[in-house]
């Protein structure tokens, strides 16, 4: 590499006017001068991956690289120190950061397991003054952490926070307060504590003047707020086209938000519902036309305790609507049909399964351009049969072939119709299926569900996350490990037979980042055949499976650059382990773990 | 796999008078030890949310409906299945506890009024705050609450369905049992209270 390095400087030198003028004695001069021209270049790149490739071609692009890199990702933050994140990229202006792997939202992480930003806003705070952007997901912030935020950064623009907790309402105000510049506040599915006592109004923090907001979101903050100071505030934010707000924000309140900014392109609507009951209709004061007057309405949620007779006031957006979440709202077949109808531009949708199989039907007939489909269970049980099924399903392959994303919640499914999906829409690049009843076979053959998944991984070319679910035998694997050559993340829950499962997916997908494996018959034969590939992958979850310390020590000691952690519940005595969370780090095992996370080495 | 499968077969016709996942030790241990670890490590959200879909998840025995589908061997319940978040779920059972009438929001009917309102009971903390409400909004008075002689003197008297579906004078018992077990509310007139309040 290095001899290559040195041909092409040579061209360069040859080529550049200044080198010819100098005649080559300035060796150092030239050096900074091809250092800037890259500089230069790399800013243009903006990919990681691009950036990662460039980092590596030899030193002097590694350094330019880091120099130019202004949006950084790290996809665990356990992966490695903040300080070596700071030493290396001087000059970042966003930063991502993720913390606790995916299977901690269903309650199958010790609450008080880690990822704390702190350690990071510390090294922040000192690294990056002009820090502008920062998104975090499923990390544990404080409000402490949100005030140094909102102390350290005085451009700071944009602040994002998924699936986060241990902050809560005084943290929102220091950045609302603070935080001049800010564009974009935006809470997704985060919990905001709220002790009584403690809730401070953070609505009326936003300062008096005009703002530069563009996003605000907080329809998970599960508190009251001032909604006086809101509608101020909206008033004063002529930029502001996204709104989201959370359920304490009733249908007359949102009605007089909607008037005062009908330049809103994203709006989640809050309870759409009335403390008052309003039930007579003339009383209404004309929902429907302040919808209307939203001309560029294209994304539309909320509806966190929706009084149906209204749903009628959004008719007006829906031609335009690209996405539409209806999945907290229990609407049922007839009265989403009511509004499926209009939306002949759907991109995406999010609804309850309250819809059925009927009202699957209708968005096939209608939604042609749909990319994203979401289905979630109104009731979270395995019941023997449930609203949606392999029916409503094979109608959505049918009628939505442009379909790239879905996730789909049911009771019922037939390999037929998973096949026929397969077919039907060969453009699938996220493919997650929840069949709620553990190890369900095909209701029609009483098979296991093999054939389906093992066509999706065949027909589906652009897959790359695959959620798998109903019984399955070791032959899905087979077909996974041999099929799935673009998989990245894969989630496994209550499937396969034998080691032979995990075995042929980690020997067979090269691409494999996130493994996230439960209560499924995996052990150690199949762990040890993954030596080769774990230094590549961002993680490996394995709980209630088959492992064994001993087995786990075995790997420890073979990849030095592994962690792994054994969370186990205290009853559990033996050799036998419970959870197994396993990932690859730079600077060694954390020191911020709790008692019951045991770090092998 | 096909010993796996027939056996599958034939547990779907077999006729079984234990409880069913008996003879498959593995599968359920799976679930019970993920279950006892909830019951260990349950944060309060947890059990918030779990309170009707996990509350027998310590529990080892199975619950005694048998599967019609009988090929499913476990019906015990397992932490974090199916996985959809808590955020998403205690959303959804705040609307099941709003259809079921279980309090939160309520319908509230008057003698002679020709259409009903609706109130939720959630904003109120305490009984003077749910009577002056209702007092406002139907523009109609109670009176002073006794325990002997209910809302005794009074035009009008407030007057509950509870899930027994019995009518109870509002006031006895305490608030938080009356929010959680009322399911309407009527204002009934003080004349026909009367025979409440000698009860």
């Amino acid at each position: 590499m290095r001899e290559r390095e040195r041909e092409r400087e040579r061209e360069e030198v040859s080529e550049s006017s200044s080198s010819k003028s100098r005649g080559g004695s300035c060796t150092e001069g030239l050096e900074n001068v091809l250092e800037n021209v890259l500089e230069n270049v790399l800013n243009f790149l903006t990919s990681r991956r691009d950036r990662n490739a460039a980092s590596l071609v030899c030193r002097s692009w590694y350094r330019a690289e880091a120099l130019t890199r202004s949006d950084l990702f790290i996809g665990n933050c356990y992966a490695l120190s903040p300080r070596r994140a700071t030493a290396r990229f001087t000059r970042l202006k966003s930063l991502t950061v993720k913390g606790k792997p995916r299977f901690a939202d269903f309650d199958l992480m010790p609450p008080d397991w880690g990822a704390h930003f702190a350690p990071w806003a510390s090294a922040l705070a000192q690294a990056y003054p002009w820090l502008e952007k920062l998104h975090l997901k499923r990390m544990s912030l404080t409000d402490h952490d949100l005030s140094l935020l909102a102390d350290s950064f005085a451009g700071f623009r944009e602040l994002l926070l998924v699936c986060c907790e241990g902050f809560g309402t005084p943290g929102l105000a220091a950045v609302a307060s603070k935080c001049r510049l800010l564009r974009v506040l935006e809470l997704v599915e985060s919990v905001v504590e709220v002790e009584d006592d403690e809730v401070v109004d953070w609505i009326s923090s936003f300062p008096d003047t005009q703002t530069t907001l563009e996003s605000l979101v907080f329809d998970c903050v599960e508190c009251p707020i001032n909604f006086d100071a809101l509608e101020a505030l909206v008033a004063r934010s002529p930029s502001l086209t996204k709104l989201r707000l959370n359920r304490y924000v009733s249908l007359p309140q949102l009605y007089r938000l909607m008037l005062r900014a009908p330049q809103l392109t994203h709006l989640g609507t809050g309870s759409f519902s009335s403390t008052e009951a309003a039930a007579v209709s003339d009383q209404d004061p004309g929902y429907a036309a302040a919808f209307e007057a939203c001309r560029s309405l294209v994304c539309l949620s909320g509806f966190r305790e929706i009084w149906v007779d209204y749903l009628p006031a959004i008719y007006p957006v829906c031609a335009n609507l690209t996405s539409l979440n209806l999945s907290y709202a229990d609407v049922n077949a007839h009265q989403l049909k009511s509004v499926i109808r209009h939306c002949h531009k759907l991109q995406t949708l999010w609804v309850l399964d309250s819809i059925c199989d009927e009202g699957l039907q209708a968005v096939a007939a209608t939604c042609k351009d749909l990319r994203e489909l979401r289905v979630f269970p109104v009731v979270a049980r395995e019941e023997t049969e449930g609203p949606v099924s392999e029916v409503g399903f094979e109608a959505i392959s049918q009628g939505c072939r442009k379909l790239e994303s879905i996730l789909f919640f049911c009771q019922r499914m037939t390999n037929a119709a998973v096949v026929a999906m397969s077919k039907n829409c060969p453009d699938l690049v996220v493919f997650r299926l929840c069949i709620i009843g553990r190890y369900r076979p095909d209701p029609v053959t009483l098979e296991p569900m093999d054939e389906g998944f093992g066509a999706i991984v065949m027909n589906c070319k652009k897959l790359t996350r695959l959620a798998v679910s109903g019984l399955l035998t070791d032959r899905a694997f087979e077909y996974i490990g041999k099929y799935g050559k673009l998989v990245r993340t894969l989630s496994v829950a209550f499937n396969g037979d034998t080691d032979l499962g995990l075995k042929y997916v980690l020997e067979g997908c090269p691409n494999l980042q996130k493994l996230e494996i439960r209560d499924s018959p995996f052990g150690d034969v199949a762990l040890r055949s993954g030596l080769h590939h774990y230094y590549n992958m961002r993680f490996l979850w394995m709980s209630t499976c088959k492992l064994t310390r001993q087995a786990c020590q075995e790997v420890a000691r073979a990849l030095p650059r592994l962690v792994l952690e054994v969370i186990n519940s205290d009853e559990n005595a033996g050799d036998d382990i419970q959870t197994l969370y396993m990932y690859r780090s730079l600077d060694g095992p954390r020191r911020d773990a709790p008692r019951v996370v045991t770090i092998l080495h | 796999m096909g010993s796996y499968e027939s056996e599958l077969n034939l547990k779907a016709t077999e006729l079984r008078l234990g409880l069913p996942g008996n003879d498959e030790p593995e599968k359920r241990s799976c679930s019970l030890r993920s279950n006892k670890r909830s019951s260990l490590e349950s944060g309060v959200e947890e059990s918030r949310c779990k309170t009707n879909v996990n509350s027998h998840a310590s529990d080892s025995t199975t619950t005694s409906d048998h599967d019609q589908d009988s090929v499913q061997p476990a019906k015990v319940q397992a932490v974090g299945w199916p996985p959809i978040r808590s955020y998403r779920k205690n959303s959804l059972q705040q609307k099941k506890v709003e259809c079921d009438g279980n309090g939160m929001y309520v319908k509230v009917s008057m003698a002679g009024a020709p259409y009903l309102r609706k109130i939720d009971l959630k904003v109120y903390k305490s009984y003077p705050e749910l009577l002056m409400a209702l007092q406002t909004l139907f523009k109609c008075t109670f009176g002073e609450y006794s325990e002997r002689e209910g809302y005794n003197g009074s035009e009008y008297a407030p007057t509950y369905e509870d899930k027994d579906g019995d009518w109870m004078l509002v006031g006895d018992v305490p608030w938080n049992m009356f929010v959680t077990s009322c399911k309407r509310l009527r204002i009934i007139k003080g004349s026909e209270a009367k025979g409440l309040g000698c009860l």
